[in-house]
């Protein structure tokens, strides 16, 4: 954090600033010395901010044309795709914006455990991102909810009957979320009401979230402490602002690609037909970026214990700046480290893959091995990695690399290269 | 392996992507047709729509609703484009319950361009009992309701055949190698020469099917042309707009000793 005394140059500002600092604060955002290797995987920060606010505001929109009510919600959506003006626009960017959302929170979430920016100072800021994402999850599954599909309906059955499973007051607390004794008119409301309420939340949240950044400041490729400023930083305006734009703008075509050429792919075609509680759809699926964990669900024969390994899953990673025990932060310097994150990635697709299919056979089969694997790799892999790998020299700063051009430094080197082949 | 880690990363985005269209259900291929709403610039074959249009109102239209849909959206822009004269004499060919008047009573008119689209059957239950128990869906948005859209709908309007050995099906229950189980309740709806098509095109079954599982794609996507259209003036800003970005991020770069 620049620490460095601001004074407006105006009088009124002055004044202002006196009572309020909000000039301070404009000031030490543009300032935030912000390290200069940074690469394109640290640009879904912004990127993220701004799906935030399109759902937020198409989602304000929706709402005024949306009814929450059993019997018109479905209609309602269907006069918005039809009789609203830009309706249709406005609806397929809220719908494919969550699934966008959720693919730049994926990345942010996997480019922080392969930098290792959950570790010491940054532990709060990791935290903050699990609660954030695990509203997000809760904000997307209601809105999911709220166009009463078939998906809708039965999404909300299944999730909703998971709180059964809670010994002694489980039926009782899943009536009291249905508000009767099944999924219907009660339930469809206060999910409305809640997948208002959230993104507000995710909101503060997230300024908390940048707020406990931008006390230690960035982590950076190369993972060691810089001095800042120093020759090793640049301010954030207006270096890394036109970069996250750039990188911005990159996502925005891809979004539009989605919205207007693809609009239906990433959803279900069982939603496009009006809920019926009298008709189970073959195969009730989540939404892809909840499959990984909807496969950690079923994985255990027990409905309780199921729920337990889901729910662990996701909260496992609160854990993890203790879990991992290594002192260095960048997989650049961790060799063995760096192969165990890429069969983590890799086990989560395969449970993302064997969570859209059907739990029986080898699917199943590969669905306990994933898990177990999912679980080992936190609880097993990196405690013990942290204490037996030997990892490679890290360079004194950024911009100076270790004595003799170590091949640390052509790794950290490697990920500037990636990006010019993005671009 | 850098590279080899970005590939992956590509990979991992799109199997996910691909995951989405998931339950894969074995049925053979689906019959292949050309569409002309696909594509960058996709658009309707107006003269299909307004053939579909037929072939539903004559052929669909007394089993299935499509409540969704006004008689106003007939001559709306996108869709089959009847001139507004044209969607007001079929409008009026329908009759609608209206009222109460001022005398509380319940009347009886000729629909409007403002009315929705007259249903077949007062209700499901009206529609079950004429149908051996099954509910002839609302056709409004069935293409977007069905895996594999507009070519699922065309290739089972065309795939009746006699039920191969070995398969026994009851009273009333078709055999149909696209519909998921094989057994449907609807017999085949069409077959060679069952309208005569008001602009002379032959009335195949191939071609009824295409034109009406067109006029099905567009009351699912009314606004589909108008997708089409902005979404590539707002891609084509984009790529110009990021461009332009690139190269001033490139020029603010330039000031400090670092790659971007």
């Amino acid at each position: 954090m620049s620490d460095h005394k601001y004074t407006p140059s105006s009088k009124f500002g002055k004044w202002f600033n006196d009572r309020l600092p909000l000039l301070t604060l404009a000031n030490h955002l543009t300032d935030y010395p912000t390290p200069k290797n940074l690469n394109y995987w640290w640009t879904f920060g912004g990127i993220l901010t701004f799906c935030l606010i399109t759902q937020i505001v198409t989602g304000l929109v929706l709402a005024m044309h949306y009814i929450a009510h059993a019997d018109m919600a479905f209609s309602s959506v269907e006069h918005i795709m039809r009789d609203v003006n830009y309706g249709w626009l406005l609806r397929y960017v809220h719908a494919n914006g969550a699934s966008m959302f959720f693919l730049a929170v994926y990345i942010h979430i996997f480019r922080s455990l392969f930098y290792g920016s959950y570790k010491s100072p940054r532990e709060i800021i990791w935290i903050l991102g699990i609660i954030i994402y695990l509203l997000m999850m809760a904000a997307a599954f209601m809105g999911y909810v709220l166009p009463w599909g078939q998906m809708s309906f039965w999404g909300a059955t299944v999730i909703t009957n998971l709180f059964s499973a809670i010994p002694l007051v489980g039926e009782s607390i899943t009536t009291w979320l249905w508000g009767g004794y099944s999924v219907d008119n009660p339930t469809l409301t206060r999910f409305f009401t809640l997948h208002y309420l959230i993104p507000f939340l995710i909101l503060g949240l997230v300024v908390l979230h940048i707020w406990a950044l931008h006390v230690p400041g960035n982590n950076n490729p190369v993972g060691i402490d810089i001095k800042k400023p120093s020759k090793d930083t640049v301010p954030f305006h207006p270096y890394i602002v036109i970069k996250d734009a750039f990188a911005l703008l990159m996502f925005c075509i891809v979004f539009a690609l989605f919205v207007f050429y693809q609009p239906n792919i990433l959803g279900h075609a069982d939603n496009y037909i009006e809920a019926d509680p009298l008709v189970t759809p073959a195969h009730i699926v989540p939404e892809w970026y909840l499959l990984p964990f909807y496969a950690i669900l079923r994985s255990v024969p027990d409905k309780l214990m199921g729920v337990v390994a889901m729910l662990s899953a996701i909260l496992i990673l609160a854990a993890l700046p203790w879990l991992d025990t290594s002192k260095v932060r960048s997989a650049v310097f961790r060799p063995l480290f760096r192969q165990f994150y890429w069969i983590l990635v890799a086990d989560v697709l395969i449970l993302g893959y064997v969570g859209a299919m059907p739990a029986e056979g080898l699917y199943l089969l590969i669905a306990r091995v994933a898990t177990a694997y999912y679980f080992a790799h936190f609880l097993i892999i990196l405690p013990v990695l942290g204490w037996k790998e030997k990892t490679t020299p890290l360079p004194l700063s950024i911009t100076e690399p270790v004595l003799g051009g170590s091949p640390n430094l052509a790794a950290a080197r490697n990920d500037e290269k990636i990006e010019k082949i993005i671009k | 392996m850098s590279k080899l880690k970005n590939i992956l990363f590509v990979l991992i985005l799109s199997i996910i992507v691909l995951n989405s269209s998931n339950s894969a259900e074995k049925s053979p291929p689906f019959l292949e047709t050309k569409w002309t709403f696909k594509g960058l610039f996709g658009k309707f074959d107006r003269a299909s729509l307004q053939r579909g249009y037929q072939v539903y109102t004559e052929v669909c239209a007394s089993c299935h609703s499509m409540k969704y849909l006004t008689y106003r959206n007939l001559a709306e822009k996108g869709g089959p484009e009847f001139s507004e004269a044209e969607a007001k004499a079929i409008a009026a060919s329908f009759e609608v319950t209206d009222g109460p008047d001022s005398t509380g009573e319940m009347f009886v008119r000729p629909a409007k361009l403002s009315d929705k689209f007259v249903m077949p059957y007062a209700n499901e239950q009206e529609a079950k009992a004429a149908n051996g128990g099954a509910y002839p869906p609302d056709m409004s948005v069935l293409v977007k309701a069905r895996k594999g859209g507009a070519d699922y709908i065309y290739s089972l309007l065309l795939g009746y055949s006699e039920p191969p050995e070995g398969v026994e099906l009851d009273d009333g229950v078709y055999y149909n190698k696209y519909m998921y189980g094989n057994k449907i309740k609807m017999p085949a709806p069409l077959s060679d020469d069952l309208i005569e098509y008001t602009d002379g095109t032959k009335a195949t079954a191939e071609q009824m099917s295409k034109d009406v599982t067109n006029f099905l794609m567009w009351s699912a996507e009314p606004h589909l042309e108008q997708r089409h259209k902005t979404g590539f003036r707002v891609i084509a800003y984009l790529i110009i707009l990021t461009v332009l970005v690139y190269f001033t991020m490139k020029k603010i770069w330039s000031r400090v000793e670092s790659k971007v």
